[in-house]
């Protein structure tokens, strides 16, 4: 019913225009294959996001979108509160801020070959993941709102990292907007002690090698450069951002419902962005990526004392740090007018193309770094935002992979154990505590990264910087 | 009439929970047990420590959604895996105890965490014989 409507407007750039109750079209980003193996729902779903209040310009689809709830995962839409916009917590999910932190290190690949057994141990000792795994710091209620309300800036304050990583993370790490006051009981008990834990599922932490350059001027702006070492890290919000959306979307429905708002699916609970509810779970969304910057800033610091310890040379600096479930107030061109909309990226990247004001000084020619995940057998990437993107997905592009088969069918198709020397062969050491969590996290689980971030360049969402292969990989 | 049970079904993104009983509160516990059973073998949870949980609300679909989210509270909270749970109905809402024991992770080798339970699928229904069927997409 979609998928014939499709037109297409350039090699990577596909539209349908608005018919039912959509109020825009449908932007997708995608080559002729993604496209063929896109789900019928994603359209579904991305038209569904075109019909809300006060949506504008276009519901777009990342090339790495596949089905999710209410909103696709790679959906991005922006609402204007002067339209009668709404926001959603449904269009932001559960894992708030979830997104991925790169650092630099400083050291070679000859300096990881010698100790990479002991780094890969160390770092999995001391880094808590998986199920059950708590933190070193237990949040007093004062802390805890302070953490809130100060995110990755607090844990600075509090001796984790420098002033110079802050640089480096979107809103230099701390949301304006964040007020724990409208954050629930039960969601900062769920958080005492998750503070620099990473979490299960797809989070991972990963020692990568750089393996090819596409960019070589701005690789050297990100300090990068062939065969360098760099350290991804991929979590969220943990406890905290479940239980935030948990409160938020029974309470969402009933307000779209008094609103008159009509749902196909309950998932896209939302609420006027002016109305009271609506500023509530704004606030307390900002406080829920607080958390998910304060929770890498701390989990940075952790690695840097595991460095410290083996390869006492390497200096690690944050390349830049990207949220992927947000909802963020930005500045965008629409109808040749600057508009403040209420953007929601649902599993997707803010990509910020050059010259953009929330850019730090030494970024503004480069474009934003974007970190882009790949699975544990293959790759991740580093691109860049690009003015184009800027006008075509509000500054956003793909997050990862996205996954091609579901987790059942992954555990049922593949051993942990088979993985982990498969990958052992390639010279990748997995650390995971359980094997069904490293099965069900099967690299022939998901779409091939490499040809979601081509698709992704061609739509000239951003540009390829650099190709990170992984040597260690800490499965959380 | 068949004793309860449960089971996964394939979402593309993550997993659904289904569970299966003679009357809704049991459909209901054998939901929660499928829910658990994807951070874990239940064979091997010793149910020693309980919990109790109560919920409310007038929609089945509604009571059955916080019934899950109430679960994954406890157990994100207490750090515990459940392996057993009773539920009692009261009008507009029910009162449950949940059975398991602290998570040890050489012993229950938990595999993931469930974030929440999500809206996708949520369906709660009896079918011609009386079966209780209630099921919905968790995110993982």
């Amino acid at each position: 019913m979609y998928a014939e409507k499709l037109k297409r407007k350039s090699v990577c750039r596909w539209i349908i225009e608005p018919f039912g109750a959509m109020r825009v079209p449908i932007n997708v980003f995608a080559d002729e294959t993604l496209v063929k193996d896109m789900d019928e729902q994603v359209y579904r779903q991305a038209a569904n996001v075109a019909a809300l209040p006060g949506v504008v310009k276009a519901s777009c689809a990342m090339p790495d979108a596949h089905w999710g709830y209410g909103f696709p995962i790679g959906g991005v839409a922006g609402f204007d509160p002067n339209e009668g916009g709404v926001i959603s917590a449904g269009g932001v999910g559960f894992d708030i801020a979830c997104g991925v932190r790169a650092l630099t290190t400083g050291v070679s690949c000859d300096d990881i070959e010698r100790c990479k057994e002991s780094l890969a141990s160390l770092l999995s000792k001391r880094i808590p993941a998986g199920v059950g795994s708590r933190g070193k710091l237990e949040l007093s209620p004062s802390e805890m709102d302070d953490m809130l309300s100060g995110g990755a800036e607090w844990a600075v304050s509090r001796g984790y990292g420098s002033q110079a990583d802050l640089a480096r993370i979107e809103e230099r790490g701390k949301m304006a907007g964040a007020e724990p006051r409208f954050v629930s009981e039960h969601a900062k008990q769920r958080q005492k002690d998750q503070v620099g834990t990473l979490g299960s599922g797809n989070h991972y932490l990963e020692v990568q090698r750089v393996s090819a350059l596409y960019d070589e001027g701005i690789a050297k702006a990100f300090d990068l450069a062939l065969n360098d070492i760099v350290v991804s890290i991929h979590c969220g919000s943990r406890g905290l951002g479940h239980q935030v959306a948990t409160d938020f979307l029974p309470r969402m429905v009933k307000a779209a419902r008094s609103e008159g708002i009509e749902l196909p699916e309950k998932e896209l609970a939302c609420a006027p962005i002016r109305s009271d509810l609506g500023k509530r779970y704004y606030s307390a969304m900002n406080a829920g990526i607080n958390c998910a910057v304060a929770n890498r800033q701390v989990l940075t610091h952790l690695v840097r004392q595991v460095f410290a310890d083996l390869l006492p040379k390497a200096e690690l600096k944050v390349i830049y740090d990207v949220s992927h479930n947000t909802c963020k107030v930005e500045e965008h061109t629409v109808d040749g007018k600057a508009v403040k909309l209420y953007v929601h990226r649902k599993g997707a990247t803010r990509a910020f193309g050059p010259g953009h004001p929330a850019l730090p000084a030494d970024l503004q020619k480069t474009g934003q770094p974007v970190l882009i995940g790949g699975t544990m057998g293959t790759a991740s990437y580093i691109l860049a935002g690009t003015e184009k993107g800027m006008d075509l997905s509000f500054g956003s592009c793909c997050h990862g992979a996205g996954r091609a088969m579901s987790r059942k069918q992954a555990a049922k198709r593949w051993h942990g154990n088979d993985i982990v020397r498969h990958l052992s062969q390639k010279g990748i050491v997995i650390k995971g505590t359980s094997l069904r969590g490293v099965a069900e996290e099967a690299p022939g689980a998901y779409k091939d990264v490499t040809v979601v971030v081509d698709a992704t360049e061609k739509a000239g969402l951003a540009r390829k910087v650099a190709r990170l292969e992984p040597l260690i990989c800490v499965k959380g | 009439m068949n004793a309860g049970h449960w089971e996964h079904y394939s979402h593309p993104a993550d997993m659904g929970i289904r569970g299966f009983g003679a009357t809704r509160e049991e459909a209901f516990a054998q939901a929660a047990l499928a829910m658990t059973a994807i951070v874990v073998d239940l064979e091997k949870v010793q149910a020693s420590k309980a919990v109790q949980i109560v919920c409310e609300d007038d929609d089945d679909e509604m009571l059955f959604w916080y019934w899950l989210s109430a679960v994954l509270f406890e157990m994100g909270l207490r750090n515990m895996v459940f392996s057993r749970f009773e539920i009692q109905a009261f009008k507009g809402g029910l009162k449950a105890t949940a059975w398991g024991e602290p998570v040890d992770v050489d012993k229950h080798q938990p595999a993931v965490e469930v974030k929440a339970a999500t809206f996708a699928d949520l369906k709660v229904t009896r079918d011609g014989a009386g079966m209780w069927m209630a099921q919905c997409v968790v995110d993982v």
